[in-house]
């Protein structure tokens, strides 16, 4: 007998599993077949012993997509050398794959569930295709709970089965692995009846084998990886012994038993092994102190560098560690007869790990942006060695042009979803921000792309986005249009952009659907449906628009009688020091103390509120993780002073006048008009129709203004681009926005407490101030109160701002550098935020007159707040 | 005693032998296109189809068969290693399928039943591998693609294999497996055919290797086609044809070790010489396939490819007196195969 074929215990791999794999799931709805047998290949290099094979998906031709990929498999030697186990709820499905498999499988499973005759059926099915068979401990009345139960079925079954001839040796029990630890008292025997049944089972059926599918058993720890690994090895060092021969598990979830911290080794045995009332309670407890903490890690810090090179380079992968990839990469490239050998292979093997993770929900997009930077390290050490051969670089997917459009500057999200197609094999040619439409559709025709995606933060980018779509549709292009960036919507999309290119345009959401949206964009099989579909929706949605009835408009003139009548006396008085007031060079580590995190964990797709979110179960690892880099890239800001915070505020003497706010000089000569929107939406009870003029007095008021921006960024994102490093420069735009909002936050304390001064006796911490409990309000141009962002221009003459600031605006009102902040000063102490929302024709022709533009103008504007 | 009995008390006594081949023989016998084809109205030229010779020229199938009685045979297999609906297709000959089969099993069934010297013999209905496989595609773009389905092949095993137990086959030898998946649905048309038929219908399966390494064409190695087809509880096990009896030894031996039924190896004669002919003597066939009785490997031996009746006499006579190799104990493992096999210890 061949020792190395001879196992005592088996890991069944669960990695080809629709149900136990995001990933695998997805590349066989999208028809990648290709790319899922790598995920068997990669399963048995891994050292599976058995390849669990399910297609038990709703929305799947479950037989056909069985018997296809089973047929694929059977042609690659390396994985067909292991045997398979058919996994169906279904036995036609299971029964259409025993007529793919040449050697000898496992069915998973048959059972009692429908009775005897039918059990008996299957199981003779299975003796002529010569298969062994998973026997659930199921019977006509159920599952099986208790250890009785378990052992009943199990027996039962075993004396039908070997009646009818059925070799006991093909038979595996599986007695159900239930979750323990739940809180409720029933499930605390469920670990120790699982193993004690087994005990049983064997004895009782000479010859049979055991399983379990072993995820189950920590399902309330979910998201603690630590405590999940400890209790399935600390239930296998138990269950083995005890007769269990088999489990369906994930190979890398699993500990060395001596390795466990003892603590957590106990608490794990307690629970499991039902050794005290309280070991539920207990568990829980010590897991808190275990989220996110992995104990094997410090361990494997010092392991992974004497692995193989292989593993060594999937390590660094998954883990963002990109101190040693260029060494290894060379390592490799040594070993393989050619360079791209290193791409399709070990980088990609660890890159399909890292989106499997990622596709699990098991590693989040901090992480996958800094996987990204070691491959593209990597990828760049070979590109020299595959030019010197003149070959092919690896095919990628699809090819797909991203831009931020003309008149924006914003690109973290740009650079976000381009870093997770890229990490998922697209080729992304980012043409960057700013770009005009005709370069966007000349590069998607040099390029024969795929698709393109568009990118926008700022209200006149949504305008922008439908010009490309029209020019798209002008030069008869068909390919797919995918819309993206925090102000577009799914309305928008399908009630502007959609209508005004004939091929697909789509709203993605955020970073995590864009591979999902371009997968099934470039599937054979799923692009149709998915297209219709999303057509079928967006008509859907301008039907609702077109056919109920919006909110009534009042018409401006009854909204400018339903003005919100502020109590005037209470209006601040005047400026202690007007005038403007510029700052060159903001002291950041100051800055740094008023930092509001929330929005830069929202950034990075991690939602939830600083500082909970620390501790959140599913996202807390990642977001700690996140924090401390950032931490580190502050430091170095601060002490480098790579930033430099200029920033400018002034106050003038003012009155409203109607729905503007007037600004004139000593003399009282009007030289500016701060012409504002009047909410028209018809309000309940006695709401009013609220604009931003209603809290300055028309008798003379006073009202101020800022900008603040953040220099700097240029130099060290290029650096880190040039060493493929977007994980850092994505952080490093994000801690630059984050230091502008600071700055308007410090600016503005400077401003109600000494500058103006209305407020000199202000004690607020910082998390009072993120909850803006402080008098006044600072509304931005482009934003809710003053949706319009053609202000900009009025504000910065008022300060200065260029001159002053260094902040410059481009045609779309967009400030650059992008980490900047521009907005007013209202110091009333009624003065709050608003939306303005959909206002009418009236209020737009009105507008128009004010601002003394015509009314295509008034409408590029107004645009996001018009029908 | 049932046939199945009969055979197994036969073959703990002794060394059973097998026949040779009938390809060549029926080539010696100098047959016309019109010999091959008489009393057919079949349109395609026939000369080559070997199996239709069964049908249309019944008396040389039974001077060969004679011949191989005469040398000492035991297992006669019928002449029928292409009489299936597939194979047939290529001579337009696929309706006359179930005639031919069952033409040939009375054949060596009235041959055998003939000779009243109360030495055993039996008839063995050979079923070839038909000239489609299940395991791999023919078009090597598109890997997932087949020419034909299990239940298709399944349905070309049991309308030949009905034939031959009509004509009087004792057993079905599943000869040249060179797809593993295509011997796994001839045992699931067999399995069908004993329930239709309501009878025990012995199996006798037999593997080729295609390299020296010792897997067939679909890749599995003798473990695991072991494994594999084990839940026929086949009467014999065994490998034919592949190399000469030189190359195949440690194939036999692995074989013999693991395989706890009848083990029956049929090898070549020799490899072929440098004009594809086989000329390996008589004499040296008999002394390698004596060592394997020697040394307690074989409980049947015969011939294939290159093979004469002389070979056959040959072999019967250096194994005379030998013991035939006692079955390995079975164990209780659990035995899985992928290409490979695996085991899982009891």
């Amino acid at each position: 007998m061949n020792e190395l074929t001879t196992a005592r215990f088996v890991n069944i791999g669960e990695r080809t599993n629709v149900t136990g794999s995001a990933r695998f799931k997805k590349l066989i709805m999208a028809g990648d077949y290709d790319t899922a047998v790598e995920v068997a290949r990669q399963q048995v290099e891994n050292g599976a012993q058995v390849i669990d094979v399910n297609m038990d998906e709703g929305l799947l031709d479950a037989e056909k997509a069985m018997t296809t990929f089973l047929k694929l498999i059977a042609a690659e030697p390396d994985i067909a050398r292991v045997p398979l186990m058919i996994d169906s709820s279904k036995w036609d499905v299971i029964e259409a794959g025993l007529k793919c498999v040449s050697g000898k499988p496992i069915v998973n499973s048959i059972s009692m569930k429908e009775g005897e005759e039918e059990f008996l059926a299957h199981a003779r099915k299975c003796m002529d295709y010569g298969a062994a068979a998973v026997i659930m401990a199921f019977d006509e009345t159920g599952q099986a709970d208790t250890k009785d139960r378990k052992v009943e079925i199990c027996t039962r079954a075993y004396e039908l089965l070997t009646g009818i001839g059925f070799p006991p040796e093909d038979i595996i029990f599986d007695p159900n692995i239930f979750a323990v630890a739940t809180g409720i008292e029933e499930h605390d025997r469920y670990g120790l009846d699982f193993i004690e049944a087994v005990t049983e089972i064997k004895a009782a059926c000479p010859h049979a084998k055991t399983s379990g599918g072993l995820s189950n058993l920590s399902f309330s720890f979910r998201g603690n990886e630590t405590v999940r690994r400890a209790m399935h090895s600390v239930f296998l060092y138990h269950a083995i012994p005890a007769g269990l021969d088999m489990a369906i598990v994930n190979a890398g979830q699993l500990d060395v038993y001596d390795q466990i911290d003892p603590q957590l080794r106990e608490a794990c045995e307690d629970v499991i092994l039902m050794r005290r009332p309280d070991a539920t309670e207990r568990l829980i407890e010590l897991a808190e102190s275990y989220k996110g903490k992995s104990a094997a890690d410090e361990k494997a810090a010092e392991e992974w560098r004497g692995w193989e090179v292989q593993r060594r380079l999937e390590h660094a992968l998954v883990k963002g560690i990109d101190a040693h990839v260029v060494a290894d990469t060379e390592e490799a490239r040594q070993q393989y007869a050619r360079p791209i050998e290193v791409i399709e292979g070990p980088l990609m093997d660890g890159m399909n790990v890292v989106g499997d993770l990622f596709g699990s929900g098991k590693m989040f997009l901090p992480q996958v942006v800094k996987s990204a930077r070691v491959m593209k390290k990597a990828v760049a050490h070979l590109i020299p060695f595959i030019e010197a051969e003149k070959e092919e670089g690896a095919k990628a997917k699809g090819t797909i042009i991203m831009a931020t459009v003309k008149g924006d500057v914003h690109d973290i999200g740009k650079n976000i979803v381009g870093v997770v197609l890229q990490c998922n094999g697209y080729e992304v040619i980012d043409l960057g921000v700013m770009v005009p439409w005709a370069k966007i559709l000349e590069a998607a025709n040099e390029n024969d792309a795929d698709m393109i995606g568009l990118s926008g933060l700022i209200t006149p980018s949504l305008d922008e986005m439908v010009t490309v779509a029209e020019e798209m549709k002008a030069a008869n292009m068909t390919m797919p249009l995918l819309i993206g960036g925090a102000t577009t919507s799914k309305v928008h999309t399908a009630l502007r952009i959609d209508p005004a290119y004939d091929g697909p345009v789509i709203h993605v959401l955020d970073a995590s659907r864009a591979v999902g949206v371009a997968s099934r964009l470039l599937s054979d099989t799923q692009r149709d449906e998915f297209v219709e579909t999303i057509e079928a929706d967006y008509i859907h949605v301008r039907d609702t628009r077109a056919g109920k009835g919006q909110s009534e408009l009042l018409s401006l003139e009854d909204a400018q009688a339903n003005f919100y009548d502020a109590y005037l006396s209470d209006k601040a008085a005047p400026p202690l020091q007007p005038g403007v007031h510029v700052f060159e060079d903001w002291d950041l580590a100051e800055l740094r103390d008023y930092i509001d995190w929330t929005p830069f964990f929202r950034a990075w797709e991690l939602h939830g509120t600083y500082p909970k979110i620390l501790d959140d179960e599913v996202v807390g690892e990642s977001a700690r993780s996140l924090k401390a880099d950032a931490d580190a890239m502050l430091e170095r800001i601060i002490a480098e002073k790579w930033f430099t915070a200029k920033g400018v505020a002034g106050f003038w003497p003012c009155a409203r006048d109607g729905d503007d706010v007037t600004i004139h000089d000593a003399e009282g000569e009007t030289h500016t008009v701060l012409p504002f929107l009047r909410q028209q939406v018809k309000k309940s009870r006695d709401r009013a129709n609220m604009c931003l003029s209603d809290f300055i007095d028309p008798a003379g008021d006073w009202i101020g203004g800022f900008a603040v921006g953040i220099h700097g960024i240029e130099e060290h994102s290029k650096a880190f681009l040039a060493e493929k490093d977007d994980y850092s420069d994505i952080l490093l735009k994000a801690l630059a926005d984050r230091f502008a909002e600071a700055f308007a936050e410090r600016l503005h304390q400077h401003v109600r407490t000494d500058l103006w001064g209305y407020a000199p006796q202000e004690q607020l911490t910082n998390d009072a101030l993120i909850k803006e409990k402080y008098r006044g309000i600072r509304p931005a141009p482009g934003y809710p109160a003053c949706p319009d962002h053609s202000l900009k221009p009025i504000l910065f003459d008022l300060l200065d701002a260029e001159a002053n600031t260094g902040i410059t605006l481009t045609e779309n009102f967009a400030m650059y550098p992008t980490a900047a902040v521009s907005g007013f000063y209202f110091g009333h102490p009624e003065a709050q935020y608003f939306g303005v929302a959909r206002i009418g024709r009236d209020q737009l022709e009105d507008y128009a007159q004010r601002r003394g533009v015509d009314m295509a103008t008034a409408e590029r504007w107004l645009r996001p707040n018009l029908d | 005693m049932s046939k199945r009995q009969e055979f197994e008390r036969a073959a703990s006594e002794r060394i059973l032998i097998k026949d040779g081949p009938y390809g060549t023989a029926i080539q010696r016998a100098g047959l016309s296109p019109e010999d091959y084809a008489a009393g057919t109205a079949l349109e395609q030229e026939q000369k080559g189809n070997n199996d239709l010779v069964n049908l249309t020229q019944p008396q040389v199938i039974r001077r060969i068969c004679d011949t191989y009685i005469d040398a000492g045979a035991h297992i006669l297999a019928t002449n029928t290693f292409n009489a299936n609906r597939i194979s047939q297709a290529d001579y337009g000959a696929e309706n006359l399928v179930h005639e031919i089969n069952v033409a040939a099993a009375r054949i060596i069934r009235e041959a055998i039943d003939a000779r009243e010297d109360g030495v055993p013999r039996f008839v063995a209905g050979a079923v070839g591998p038909t000239n489609k496989t299940l395991s791999l595609s023919p078009d090597v773009e598109d890997p997932g693609f087949r020419e034909v389905t299990y239940d298709e092949i399944v349905a070309v095993y049991v309308e030949q294999c009905r034939a031959l137990v009509e004509g009087g086959a004792d057993f079905i030898l599943i000869e040249t497996v060179f797809d593993t998946l295509n011997c796994k649905a001839a045992i699931m048309a067999v399995k069908q055919l004993e329930r239709e038929l309501d009878r025990d219908i012995p199996l006798m399966i037999s593997l080729t290797l295609t390299d020296l390494s010792g897997r067939n064409l679909s890749g599995h190695t003798v473990e695991a086609f072991w494994y594999t087809v084990r839940h026929a509880k086949p009467l014999t096990i065994g490998l034919n044809c592949s190399f000469g009896a030189e190359q195949l030894r440690p194939h036999v031996q692995l074989l013999s070790d693991i395989a706890d039924t009848w083990l029956m190896a049929y090898p070549n004669a020799g490899l072929p010489n440098d004009l594809g002919e086989y000329d390996e003597m008589p004499e040296t066939t008999a002394a390698l396939t004596r060592v394997w009785a020697e040394n307690g490997r074989v409980n049947a031996l015969g011939g294939c490819c290159g093979s004469t009746p002389a070979h056959i006499a040959a072999m019967a006579e250096a194994v005379e007196g030998l013991s035939p190799r006692t079955l390995p104990a079975p164990d209780a493992d659990m035995r899985l195969a992928g290409l490979e096999s695996f085991t899982i210890a009891a």
